[in-house]
């Protein structure tokens, strides 16, 4: 459910960039997906299958995603540290007081037209 | 990662294989966030009901935390004093919209998601513009609608959920959370968005805590962490204990947002 409101977000941007840059068919749409995002990228792939098919801008295009690796820093010792194998807790000096860096972004990177 | 047949072949191309595919392909850059263009719709919103004196809370919570509950307790006590009207966002039922109306005799409306897991400002925006609409339609003698008569309040039921609805901001003044007892004090633990995100979380169900492992001093800690600035206000939304609490912090930031 959450991918495929996503996913409208996406087709209402892409269609319009494409109508600013005058093209009629996208053949890829790559997008930054962050580790920590809440996406999750199998479920955006089917969705968009779904949605894109029905528009003749996007039929047959392939939404690719590219990771972004989540990294948090710590403001105790000033160090980052990957999020997802130690959550909160800086494995470095063990403060709480850590926040994400980046990893949580849901972002459109290109679209890539063949002609 | 999930890359489809297809793409891996162009990948393939793409990285030395035929430089006739290169010539072919043009790429377009975008680098924009998906919520970006909802980001910028909130915000103005937010410039709209500033204009027009309207405070919107956005509140949002579990399925079953309480929040109707919570409401109908709160829009009791506030309704003598300011105009006060509901939205209530659902994926499919209007019974909440029916509860508050019967509960409360207050403007209440229903805003289907049509299946989505969160509201957007465009939705939001949509279901203010309802609001807006005169119900019932005026009497012939009855006179044009009244400057001023936009409701001072108006209160997001938003749909019940810890992760979507925190990352679409729907043009709210505040954000508003309930927690209740029974799903325990690590919540801010699990969900950080959602508690970095809101300016009052009201712990709710208290009257249950003899029956449940809940640390209230552990709960607020937690949320503190999250966000140091939240205001974290116990309640029974089923007696109305600790409801007052609720009910003022409302009044103060309506008062705020109308000077
Ligand atoms: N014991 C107890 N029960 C409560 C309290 N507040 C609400 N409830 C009960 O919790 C259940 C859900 O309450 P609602 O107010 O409908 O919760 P909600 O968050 O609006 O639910 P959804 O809109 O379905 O997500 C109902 O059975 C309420 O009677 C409380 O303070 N104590
Ligand atoms: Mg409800
Ligand atoms: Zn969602
Ligand atoms: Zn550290």
């Amino acid at each position: 459910m959450h991918e495929l409101g996503i996913v409208f977000y996406i087709i209402r941007d892409v269609k319009k960039a494409a109508e600013e840059n005058g093209v009629e068919h996208v053949s890829t749409v790559v997008m930054n997906i962050g580790e920590v995002s809440t996406i999750i990228p199998e479920y955006l792939t089917d969705c968009w299958r779904w949605a894109a098919d029905k528009e003749d801008l996007l039929r047959g295009c392939e939404l690719r995603i590219e990771p972004i690796p989540a990294v948090t820093h710590c403001d105790g010792c000033g160090k980052d540290y990957p999020t997802v194998a130690h959550g909160k807790i800086c494995p470095h000096c063990g403060s709480e007081k850590t926040w994400l860096l980046r990893g949580n972004e849901v972002e459109i990177k290109e679209l890539r037209i063949e002609s | 990662m999930h890359i489809s047949k297809k793409c891996s072949n162009f990948a393939a191309e793409m990285d030395g294989m035929s430089r006739k595919t290169m010539e072919n392909v043009k790429i377009i850059e975008i680098k924009k966030s998906v919520f970006e263009n909802n980001d910028r719709a909130a915000d103005a919103l937010r410039g709209e009901l500033k204009k027009k004196g309207v405070f919107l809370l956005n509140l949002m919570s579990s399925p079953g935390s309480g929040k109707t509950t919570t409401l109908i307790q709160t829009i009791n006590r506030l309704k003598d004093k300011i105009r006060i009207a509901v939205m209530e966002a659902d994926i499919d039922s209007d019974v909440d919209a029916i509860k508050i109306k019967e509960a409360t005799g207050v403007e209440s409306i229903q805003l289907h998601t049509g299946g989505m897991c969160h509201l957007d400002a465009e939705m939001t925006e949509q279901g203010l513009n309802a609001l807006a609409q005169p119900l019932p339609p005026p009497s012939p003698q009855e006179r044009e609608p009244r400057e001023g008569e936009s409701p001072d309040l108006v209160i997001l039921e938003n749909v019940g959920n810890l992760v979507c609805p925190a990352e679409f901001d729907t043009g709210a003044v505040k954000n508003a959370m309930i927690l209740s007892v029974p799903e325990g004090h690590d919540k801010p633990l699990k969900y950080p968005l959602m508690f970095s995100i809101c300016d009052v979380v009201v712990i709710n169900k208290i009257d249950v805590l003899p029956y449940f492992d809940f640390d209230m001093e552990k709960c607020k800690e937690y949320i503190h962490m999250r966000n140091p600035k939240a205001t974290v206000i116990p309640i029974c939304a089923k007696t109305g204990e600790g409801v007052e609490a609720f009910a003022e912090w409302l009044m103060k930031e309506v008062a705020r947002w109308k000077e």
